[in-house]
């Protein structure tokens, strides 16, 4: 009786969320109702005894996805207004789309049926009842199915050398460090330590002395303070420094264009 | 536990990580050519390996090696290697000298090894998927060419989708027989007196996702854009390796688990084989870009191909063997003719530049003449004999009406690839093209004498075909 009542609770939380995710207006919101609906598929998991796939969940889902997720809609300029535009437009074709999956998998599961000899065919199963999942799970992952997790592991190498290859630019104006010779510095090359009376300021010490040269002692030679990378280095700037508007009247910083 | 089943594999990604590291090691820009030369040289060792490892199943059931695995493995590798050589010579103009560009070759031909020996449907999927991500990066190589990036993107949505479609059907068809395993569908299947609904149309959805890695026809789409725009020798590497790994799962899983229900999917294969064919041989023939001619008749040879398995039989799958493996050798030696198709240190790709080659370049001349003879199906030629056992198979097993598409498409095929061999030797001339560095000759030679002289070999190679084909159909 009690785990229908959470299971009611958990279950209708979660079609509110996953409703308000679609529904809501502001990105922002979508994601916490996506977070709150992770939530409770994470509590249905653990009613149904697979504790692990409920803390992988939360954990993967959660505390990875859903913050990655909202960090893009955070950080990224996107219009979701725009996007909307369409909605009115596009909304039968969508339903009528949707409706006819819909009909299809009904009549796909309603038939439904397994093999009739089912029973003869070897299935993983734990290797006795008082196994938790979590260990039953690892079993499957690293023992029976090490060879495909290692093959995993190499199509995610893979992937990671591809974003390198396709991203990755050497720029003529990275400004690389010698490393050895940063080690070798020590303060008292490129600092010097003032005495400053009290209340007198600085300026008759000559000002703050600034570590000018630093850069150059610790550069990899030729790639920094030479005539070519001022140039660079100037027209680098004219290309991305930002331009400062005067706000017009009534702007506040928001873009309701 | 027999992990040794698997040595070939595990020593070819152990020895991909170490070029990887190697390369990184060595000065940026200058760690391509020994990385190629050590991809090759762990090609070379790998194929030894394969060639001497013993029957098994490993894994947990998860790894299968047998004589057809070996066959397929052993032609992946041989592709893989011909390919890369290609890619030495013009390693700089076409973009592609990083040293990362061997590693991911390395990489993909072990995602084609892998499916090669799939003993369930996860190996498949997985190798699969390390195998066509592979491709989709080398097809964005040259990043810097919009073509380039054009046709990785457009491969990597295309190849999602069908990704997805393959994994829907590999859904579907454990929700029939509560596994994955080969053995175990197929003793489900067999078991089982009414297959329902949805197992067929899981099966469909396998068959879909694999087609479209052989671009058959209803999913060719992607294949002319992607060949166009991939490097040269990037393509040269996708018609050879990855179409051979796609042929040698779909010929295992239809053969095994699925094999008791040939009748039901034998009409789909059927109709996916004759469009291949026709199409194939039809929309190659108003072409202007020798590229996207190949990829036209990269369709048709599909369609060639898989007449072998519509037969269904051991005979229909050594006739597709033996048709892959002249497919390769041809294929290949008509892509270093492409390769070296450069006038003034640029890259020109339309037929009409070939005009003239015939006096410019006898030589190359002489060998593109005999690969495009040998894709038509001129008799003493490799070609021929690859057609041959497809259509004797199909004969066989009363597929009149299959042999009858295939005889007249490759009737009209012979246009386009006559016409090649008509431009090159009657045309005016042309500016000569730049010679070819020895590499590319290499490859050219090699393949043209293996071409001409492939009747001396069919022996041997139809009796492995046949004894990979037996390991199928026991």
């Amino acid at each position: 009786m009690m785990t229908q009542i959470v299971f009611y609770v958990f279950a209708a939380v979660l079609v509110l969320s996953a409703t308000m995710v679609v529904c809501a207006r502001n990105p922002v919101h979508s994601v916490l109702f996506l977070i709150l609906a992770f939530f409770n598929a994470a509590g249905l998991f653990l009613i149904a005894g697979a504790e692990f796939l409920a803390m992988t969940l939360v954990i993967v889902y959660v505390g990875a996805v859903a913050v990655l997720f909202l960090f893009v809609v955070m950080m990224l300029d996107v219009r979701f207004a725009q996007m909307r535009e369409g909605v009115q437009r596009y909304a039968p074709i969508g339903a009528a789309v949707g409706g006819v999956l819909l009909v299809e998998l009904i009549m796909a599961f309603t038939h439904w049926r397994v093999a009739g000899n089912i029973g003869q065919i070897t299935h993983l199963v734990p290797s006795s009842p008082t196994r938790t999942n979590t260990a039953a799970l690892g079993d499957v992952l690293y023992t029976h199915y090490i060879f495909l997790f290692q093959t995993c592991a190499l199509v995610l190498l893979v992937a990671m050398i591809g974003a390198i290859v396709l991203t990755l630019r050497d720029r003529p104006t990275g400004r690389r460090q010698n490393i050895d010779r940063q080690h070798d510095r020590i303060p008292q090359e490129s600092l010097e330590m003032l005495q400053v009376p009290l209340g007198a300021g600085v300026a008759a010490q000559g000002g703050f002395l600034r570590p000018h040269d630093s850069y150059d002692v610790a550069a990899v030679p030729g790639t920094y303070g030479t005539e070519a990378w001022r140039a660079r280095e100037a027209a680098e700037q004219t290309q991305t420094a930002l331009v400062v508007i005067t706000p017009a009247q009534g702007a506040k910083g928001q873009d309701d264009e | 536990m027999n992990w040794t089943l698997a040595l070939p594999e595990i020593v070819l990604a152990l020895s991909g990580l170490a070029i990887l590291l190697a390369g990184v090691m060595q000065k940026r820009g200058q760690a391509f050519f020994s990385c190629a030369m050590m991809t090759l040289l762990a090609f070379v060792v790998t194929g030894v390996l394969v060639v001497i490892s013993p029957d098994g199943t490993g894994y947990s059931h998860v790894f299968i090696n047998d004589g057809f695995a070996r066959f397929m493995k052993v032609l992946s590798l041989t592709g893989a290697a011909l390919s890369l050589v290609l890619s030495v010579g013009y390693a700089r103009e076409m973009e592609i000298d990083k040293f990362e560009f061997p590693v991911l070759i390395l990489f993909s031909t072990l995602g084609a090894m892998i499916m090669a020996s799939s003993g369930n449907l996860m190996t498949l999927f997985v190798g699969l998927e390390l195998s066509s991500l592979s491709i989709y990066i080398l097809c964005a190589f040259a990043r810097d060419r919009v073509g380039a990036a054009e046709a990785g993107l457009k491969y990597f949505v295309l190849g999602s989708l069908a990704s997805g479609i393959l994994l829907y059907g590999i859904s579907l068809a454990y929700g029939f027989a509560g596994t994955l395993e080969y053995a175990g569908l197929q003793q489900a299947v067999r078991g089982s007196a009414v297959l329902p609904a949805g197992l067929m149309v899981g099966i469909v959805f396998v068959l879909v996702g694999l087609c479209f890695k052989l671009s058959m026809v209803p999913f060719h789409m992607w294949t002319p854009d992607v060949y166009q725009g991939a490097p040269t020798s990037v393509t040269a590497y996708m018609a050879g390796a990855p179409k051979i790994a796609a042929f040698a799962v779909l010929l295992r899983v239809m053969a095994g688990p699925f094999g008791s229900m040939t009748p039901q999917w034998q009409l789909l294969i059927e109709v996916v084989s004759a469009l291949s064919m026709v199409f194939g041989s039809l929309a190659a023939i108003p072409q202007g870009n020798i590229k996207r001619l190949m990829a036209y008749s990269s369709i048709g040879h599909m369609g060639y191909a898989m007449i072998g398995m519509a037969a269904g039989t051991a005979e229909g799958t050594r006739g597709t063997l033996v048709y892959l493996v002249t497919y390769l050798f041809m294929n290949v030696g008509a892509f270093a003719g492409i390769v070296a198709m450069r006038r003034n240190g640029r890259a020109v790709t339309r037929i009409s530049d070939l005009a003239g080659l015939g006096r410019t370049d006898p030589g190359m001349a002489l060998a593109m003449a005999i690969f495009m003879f040998s894709m038509a199906g001129a008799p003493p030629l490799a070609g021929f004999f690859g057609k041959l056992m497809v259509f004797y198979a199909a004969i066989n097993a009363h597929l009149y009406a299959l042999a009858a598409i295939g005889i007249v498409s490759s009737v009209i095929g012979a246009y386009y690839y006559i016409r090649i061999v008509k431009v090159m030797f009657f045309d005016t001339a042309v500016p000569a093209l730049d010679r070819s560095p020895v590499s590319v000759s290499f490859v050219s030679v090699g393949m043209g004498l293996v071409t001409v002289f492939f009747v001396v070999g069919l022996g041997p190679v139809a009796t492995a075909a046949q004894a990979a084909a037996s390991a199928l159909f026991r």
